[in-house]
C-alpha cells in the first residue's frame, strides 16, 4: 500500500510487520521517532505479543537485546551517534556471541564538537565489530532492508545493523510502498534460534575462551560473514520476486555501461549523485554510479568485477579516518585492479553539511580531468581553516578550535545551506 | 532538451517561519496533498536549531517521477513566508527566480512591507499577501498560519486542490482542530481566488 509518511514511521511500521518480540528503547535524535512509533503500536495492542522495554541507557538497550535474543526472542533496537558509542562493548558482544539482533542506526555525527546532524561516523566506527552493515538509499529501501535484515540475521545467527541517514531519511516525508503482513510473514519465517537459554537444556553463552581457541572462534565469525556475501544476493532476488522491488543486495549499479569514471558511495547521497551524473551524462561525460548497500561484509569480488572497466574511481563518503583519509576508499582500494592512484576520495556532508549537485559535479569533473587531489573535503572553507592555523602559530594559548571557528564563520541559526 | 523537460516538472517550495508555527508540518502536509493527487513529493526540515521563535526552514519538492535529489532547495519555485518579520532576519528570497511565487502571511501589501523594488518584475498573480494569522485566529482561535497558507498556495498555484489540502490537514491534526484548519484554509483559498468576495464574506460572517 502506497503511503506518504515520515521515514522513521515507515521503518517503525516495517519493523512491526516483522513481529519483534522484544524492543529496547532509549531515545536519541535522529532515531527517536522510530522507537516512539513502535511504542505507540505496542501500547495500542497493534503489535502483540511484544515487550517494549524502556531502558536507562544505550548500554542497557543492547544488553537487554542480547538477553532477549539469547532467550530466543526476536529482538530489535535503534540508536545513533553517541548512543552507538555508549553501547559499543555490548555491540561487540552481540556479534561475538552470534545473536541475531536487528538494530537501526539513524546515522549522525560523533562529537566533539557535539553535532546532532547526519554523517556516517557512528556506523563507520563500528565497521569491524562483526555486525552485518547495510546502508539504505531511500526510505523505501530502509523499510525493505529491515524486513531482509531479520531474515539475514536469523539465518546466519549474526546481528544486522541497518544504517539510514539521520534527518535526511528519518525525517523526510516521501512515498513508500508498505507491504502487507501476509507478504512479510511469507518472506520471514518464525525465529528458530541456533542457540537458546533453556533451563531444560543448559548452555553457556559468552564463555571465556583462551588462546587455545580464540583465533578459531574469531575466524568462524569471518567465515559467517563470507557466507553472507554468497547468500545476500539470493535473498535480495527472492525479495524482489516477492515484493517487486530491487532493494538490498550487495550493491546497485547506475549508468555503469561504458563508464570511464565510477562514483562509489553509500546511503541517501546516492540520489543526489545520480541526478548529478545524469547532468554530466547529458554533457557527454562517461560516468556511472556504484552504490554499496552491503558495507559489512565487504563485497570484494563483486566490487572488483563491477569496477573492472573503470579508469577512475571517485569515492564520496560521509566519514573519514582521521590521520588516514577515506574509510570507504581504503576498502575500495582492496577491490580495484587498476592503479591505486586512480581511486580518489571526496569527504562530504560531515555534520550535516548539505551536499549539492553543483559541488559534486565540480569534484567529479576534476577527477575525470586528472586535476583532483587524492583527498578532497567538499566545500571546505579554506580561509577559516587558514585563520585557525594562523592563530595556533601566533599564540600558544590559541583557545578551543570549535569556538573560534564558530566566531569566524558567523553562527547563523537558520542557514539555507 | 530531455533534461529541461524533466526539470520543468519539478516544483520546489521553501517554507520560512519560526519554531512553533508548524513550518515542518506545513511542508509535510503539502507533500501529503500532492501524494493524494498521485504525484511524487518529498518534504524535509532544514535541520537547524529547533527552538520556539527561532527561524525555521522546511522544504517540499513535487514531481511526476521519483525524487532522488537530497540537497536543500536553493532555487525555489515558491516561497511561503509564515512570519513577515523574517524579511529582516533571514534571506527568505535567496535563489528565488523572477516569476516564482511569493506567499506571505501579512495583512499589509508587498509595497507596505518595503518590497516594491524587489517585486517589480514579478507577475502580479505570483505575489500573494494573505492575512493568515488573522484567518487562523478567526477559525482556529490560535495564531497558527501553516494550514491557512497551504490554502493560499493551492489557490495561487493550482498545483494541488483545496480538497487535497483538507485531506492532508485531517492526516496531521485531531478531528476538531483539523476541521477548523480546513475552514481556515478554504477562507484563504477564497481570499486569494476572489479577494473582494472573501472580504465581503469575512465581513458577513
Amino acid at each position: 500500500m502506497l503511503k506518504q509518511i515520515e521515514g522513521s514511521h515507515a521503518v517503525a511500521e516495517a519493523v512491526a510487520l516483522c513481529r519483534p518480540e522484544v524492543i529496547c528503547a532509549y531515545p536519541i535524535s535522529p532515531q527517536t521517532h522510530i522507537v516512539e512509533g513502535l511504542g505507540e503500536m505496542v501500547k495500542a495492542g497493534e503489535l502483540s505479543p511484544c515487550e517494549f522495554i524502556n531502558v536507562e541507557s544505550e548500554f542497557a538497550a543492547m544488553s537487554v537485546a542480547i538477553g532477549a535474543s539469547a532467550a530466543g526472542a526476536r529482538a530489535y533496537t535503534a540508536t545513533a551517534s553517541q548512543g552507538l558509542l555508549f553501547m559499543t562493548e555490548a555491540v561487540f558482544n552481540a556479534a561475538g556471541m552470534g545473536l541475531p539482533i536487528v538494530m537501526t542506526v539513524a546515522n549522525r555525527a560523533i562529537g566533539a564538537p557535539i553535532n546532532i546532524w547526519n554523517d556516517h561516523t557512528d556506523s563507520m566506527s563500528q565497521r569491524d565489530c562483526g555486525w552485518i552493515q547495510l546502508f539504505a538509499e531511500t526510505n523505501q529501501e530502509a523499510l525493505d532492508l529491515h524486513i531482509q535484515a531479520f531474515r539475514l540475521a536469523e539465518e546466519l545467527s549474526l546481528p544486522v545493523m541497518v544504517c539510514m541517514d539521520g534527518f535526511i531519511l528519518t525525517h523526510a516525508y516521501e512515498r513508500v510502498d508498505m507491504p502487507t503482513q501476509e507478504q512479510v510473514d511469507a518472506f520471514l519465517p518464525p525465529f528458530e534460534p541456533r542457540q537458546v537459554l533453556d533451563p531444560q537444556d543448559p548452555v553457556s553463552m559468552g564463555a571465556m575462551v583462551g588462546p587455545e581457541a580464540f583465533t578459531e572462534v574469531r575466524y568462524l565469525a569471518h567465515v559467517k560473514q563470507m557466507q553472507a556475501l554468497d547468500l545476500i544476493p539470493g535473498w535480495a532476488e527472492e525479495f524482489r520476486k516477492a515484493f517487486g522491488r530491487d532493494s538490498g543486495g550487495l550493491m546497485h549499479q547506475y549508468r555503469m555501461e561504458d563508464a570511464d569514471t565510477v562514483v562509489v558511495a553509500l546511503g541517501s547521497v546516492l540520489g543526489t549523485i545520480k541526478d548529478t551524473v545524469d547532468g554530466l551524462r547529458e554533457k557527454g561525460h562517461r560516468i556511472g554510479v556504484l552504490g554499496i548497500t552491503c558495507f559489512r561484509p565487504w563485497p570484494t569480488s563483486a566490487l572488483r568485477a563491477a569496477l573492472e572497466r573503470a579508469r577512475k574511481v571517485s569515492v564520496v563518503e560521509k566519514a573519514f579516518g582521521v590521520g588516514l583519509g577515506g574509510i570507504v576508499s581504503a576498502n575500495v582500494r582492496t577491490s580495484y585492479s587498476g592503479s591505486l592512484d586512480d581511486v580518489f576520495t571526496v569527504i562530504a556532508g560531515l555534520g550535516g553539511r548539505p551536499i549539492t549537485r553543483e559541488s559534486l559535479a565540480r569534484a567529479f569533473t576534476e577527477v575525470e580531468q586528472g586535476t583532483s587531489a587524492p583527498l578532497v573535503f567538499l566545500d571546505l572553507n579554506r580561509a577559516a581553516v587558514d585563520r585557525a592555523l594562523a592563530r595556533e602559530r601566533e599564540s600558544r594559548r590559541s583557545g578551543p578550535i570549535a569556538e573560534a571557528l564558530l566566531r569566524d564563520v558567523g553562527l547563523v541559526t537558520a542557514q539555507l545551506r | 532538451m530531455a533534461v529541461l523537460e524533466e526539470e520543468a516538472r519539478l516544483f520546489q517550495i521553501r517554507i520560512h517561519g519560526r519554531g512553533g508555527q508548524g513550518v515542518v508540518t506545513a511542508a509535510e502536509m503539502l507533500s501529503v496533498a500532492a501524494f493524494l493527487e498521485g504525484r511524487h513529493a518529498q518534504a524535509f526540515p532544514s535541520f537547524g536549531s529547533e527552538r520556539t521563535g527561532a527561524p525555521v526552514v522546511a522544504y517540499c519538492r513535487l514531481d511526476d517521477r521519483e525524487i532522488r535529489l537530497r540537497e536543500p532547495i536553493l532555487e525555489p519555485d515558491a516561497v511561503i513566508i509564515q512570519d513577515p518579520t523574517l524579511l529582516h532576519q533571514v534571506d527568505v528570497f535567496g535563489g528565488l527566480a523572477k516569476g516564482a511565487y511569493i506567499i506571505i502571511n501579512t495583512s499589509r501589501s508587498f509595497a507596505d512591507l518595503g518590497l516594491a523594488d524587489f517585486i517589480r518584475d514579478f507577475p502580479a498573480d505570483r505575489l500573494v499577501a494573505v492575512p493568515a494569522t488573522e484567518i487562523a485566529m478567526k477559525h482556529v482561535g490560535r495564531p497558527l498560519p501553516n494550514a491557512v497558507l497551504l490554502g493560499a498556495f493551492a489557490a495561487a498555484t493550482g498545483l494541488i486542490s483545496l480538497e487535497s489540502v483538507g485531506k492532508a490537514i485531517r492526516e496531521k491534526f485531531p478531528a476538531k482542530v483539523a476541521e477548523a484548519n480546513i475552514r481556515a484554509a478554504a477562507d484563504a483559498f477564497e481570499n486569494v481566488r476572489h479577494p473582494a468576495g472573501a472580504t465581503e464574506h469575512a465581513q458577513a460572517d
